[in-house]
């Protein structure tokens, strides 16, 4: 029975319009979101992430970045991604629901966005060897291909057991001429290959640009890459003025595991108060069920790969295992973003259990013929506790499609 | 006088320092290995507090952490470990971990702590300089626990000035960039060593990472005032059944002249 959506609680609220006037949803100089984020980092990863730090916005914003970028974009991603009405998803749910297609982009997801942001910006860095930390396989794809599109050799970190679960990934990041290393300390995911990326730019402080694949990470990383994926909101904008007359839709849904499709999508819908954010995290076997990687819901502020943001750790600050069916949701951190987005009240991060995932998966492809990403698919479960009304605008983030997921679909729903 | 700055008042060459993992090999082995390392003449040391995803190291020292994470350690436990400790161990005892455990400690407590059992000094690798200035300096200098920061060959002039002018006790210079435990060629250091030692710090100067044997302690210790040794001495306590009698040994054999 979907419930009254309550959007924030009242006190948090006030807040909210507090950090709306001052627009403090930007980070700050030194890389703060609030009392989140900053770049807590070894001395060896100093000078590296000091130059990004120090270069990363002019190289941004230099007219030829920006041309070469968007034109990457549109000729090679196929952006405008399309924002598709999900014409029998609405009528089930009573309401207007429109997908984001990132699935539709080359590679499979949004991640695309950022890999070509970074790749541009590495090079301009004069650096000459990639390495990037990947979970369900997606940003190693995503970096694999703009690296052999621009000629750079690239190393993949990828834990262990996830390069199990998402084997055709890895099998197409070889191909594309990857080498892909795997993450074999700790639960063997996104953390423990994260990690071992963190570790090799450490020991090549020189040559090396770490392609990070979400909004985490020490500043300036988790600005950069939200801008990268900005271009996500930026075209739903333009797209529901176009379908709706209205360029704000009522709620904005993403998925989040650090949180980079919900940074895109929330980007330039954080200045406008109407519209709802709701990020999804993964409860795994549920919240309460210490297999969890849903880190608003049980994670206090701590710090994980360089940034100060919500984290699932024990009472002695040891990081705790993430646990989720989906590779890309199993992180027990969140970006500096999220947490500060979460503390203000700003969004509303709710989460999805693994069996809710699966069967809203299972939905959306049999009312739509769309298999989405396990990862989205949480963003969906969503869509059956929330009371929308008949006139109300729902954007969903589709961060990525579900090839990779087959093994798991098949597995799981037989029954 | 802070232990640390005394002993560099007593001596400045080959002064060697060790690191250890608190709660490795055995939960409770902290005061016996402190207590071997004194007895083997050891200068100072460094107690590791574990932590599940430490950036800075590489495979042995990780494992080490795991393994005392799994034998049960934690900072709270630690400090229980150390009451009482200076009744017996007179050598500076440094406390070396990521941010995130002392963080949930409580940085205030964990100082006072630090000072109740006679801690002298604090290594927080992922520390930065600048935060530590704008918010941590005044905690650390009102305990009077030193806070002792990283270099690296690829920290600029400037940038050294600062942290030189921060640090306090000595200044730990990584030798090449590289998580702990690499092999490595001390010779090809010898211009960033030279450097470092015609800047005419305020602080000495102890070499750490990649510092594993006689040999590379006694190539560091040409240009600095010492070395520190981590991953050579958790492997040499993997091997041994006399804990006492193989530290006292590989002590021993870096220190021979």
């Amino acid at each position: 029975m979907p419930l009254e959506f309550k959007l924030n609680p009242s006190a948090q609220r006030k807040n909210t319009i507090d950090f709306l006037k001052a627009g403090l949803y930007k980070v700050s100089p030194l890389g703060y979101y609030g009392e989140f984020g900053g770049a807590f980092i070894p001395e060896m990863l100093y000078p590296n992430v000091e130059e990004l730090a120090e270069k990363y916005l002019g190289i941004i914003q230099e007219e030829a970045f920006q041309k070469e970028f968007r034109e990457l974009l549109r000729d090679y991603v196929g952006r405008p991604s399309p924002l598709y009405l999900a014409k029998r998803l609405s009528e089930k749910y009573k309401t207007n629901i429109y997908l984001k297609r990132e699935d539709l982009n080359h590679t499979g997801a949004h991640k695309i966005n950022n890999t070509i942001g970074q790749i541009l910006l590495a090079k301009r860095l004069g650096k000459t060897r990639i390495i990037a930390e990947t979970g369900a396989g997606q940003h190693g794809v995503a970096t694999a291909t703009v690296c052999a599109l621009m000629d750079l050799p690239c190393v993949v970190y990828m834990g262990e057991v996830d390069m199990q679960r998402q084997a055709p990934n890895v099998a197409r990041m070889r191909m594309l001429g990857a080498e892909v290393r795997a993450a074999t300390s700790g639960s063997k995911t996104l953390k423990d290959a994260t990690n071992e990326a963190i570790r090799d730019w450490i020991n090549n402080p020189k040559d090396t640009h770490y392609i990070i694949g979400s909004v985490v990470g020490p500043h300036p990383y988790p600005d950069m890459v939200a801008r990268f994926q900005s271009v996500i909101s930026e075209e739903i904008r333009k797209q529901l003025q176009e379908k709706t007359g209205n360029e704000l839709p009522d709620y904005m849904i993403a998925c989040v595991g650090g949180g980079s499709n919900a940074a895109g999508s929330f980007y330039h819908f954080l200045n406008d108060d109407k519209v709802k954010l709701i990020g999804v995290e993964a409860a795994g076997d549920g919240v309460a069920s210490g297999h969890t990687a849903a880190t608003t819901a049980v994670g206090k502020p701590g710090i994980i790969h360089g940034s100060r943001t919500m984290l699932m750790q024990t009472e002695d600050g040891q990081i705790e295992e993430a646990h989720s069916i989906s590779a890309g949701l199993d992180y027990p951190g969140v970006g500096p973003l999220h947490a500060h987005l979460f503390k203000t009240g700003r969004a509303t991060y709710l989460n999805a259990t693994d069996n809710e995932a699966l069967q809203a998966a299972l939905e959306l492809t049999r009312l739509e013929g769309i298999i989405p990403a396990l990862e989205s698919a949480h963003a969906l479960a969503k869509l059956k506790d929330i009371a929308f009304k008949p006139d109300e605008v729902i954007v969903v983030c589709l961060s990525g499609r579900g090839d990779k997921d087959m093994d798991t679909y098949i597995k799981k729903l037989e029954n | 006088m802070n232990r640390i700055e005394k002993l560099f008042q007593d001596k400045e060459q080959r002064i060697l320092s060790i690191y250890f993992t608190a709660g490795f090999p055995e939960l409770n082995d902290t005061i016996r290995i402190l207590e071997s390392l004194q007895h083997a003449d050891t200068d100072m040391v460094e107690i590791g507090i574990p932590f599940s995803d430490s950036l800075a190291d590489g495979p042995v020292i990780q494992e080490a952490n795991m393994r005392a994470l799994h034998n049960g350690m934690s900072l709270k436990l630690l400090f229980a470990q150390l009451r009482g400790f200076r009744d017996k161990i007179n050598m500076p005892v440094i406390l070396m971990g990521s941010l995130n455990p002392v963080m949930q400690f409580g940085i205030e407590s964990f100082l006072r702590s630090c000072k109740d059992t006679g801690i002298d000094g604090v290594i927080l690798p992922d520390l930065p300089v600048d935060e530590y200035e704008k918010n941590y300096r005044t905690l650390f200098e009102s305990q009077d626990i030193y806070c002792i920061f990283l270099v690296t060959p690829e920290t600029s002039n400037e940038r050294l000035r600062k942290i030189d002018s921060l640090s306090g006790g000595f200044i730990y210079a990584v030798s090449s960039s590289s998580t702990t435990g690499k092999e490595k060629d001390m010779n090809k250091q010898e211009g960033y060593f030279q450097k470092l030692r015609q800047m005419d710090l305020k602080n000495p100067v102890l070499v750490g990472f990649g510092i594993k044997d006689k040999n590379t302690f006694d190539t560091a210790c040409q240009y600095t005032n010492g070395a520190v040794i981590g991953t050579a001495f958790i492997k040499a306590l993997q091997t041994g059944n006399n804990v006492e009698e193989h530290i006292n040994s590989f002590i021993k054999g870096i220190k021979a002249r």
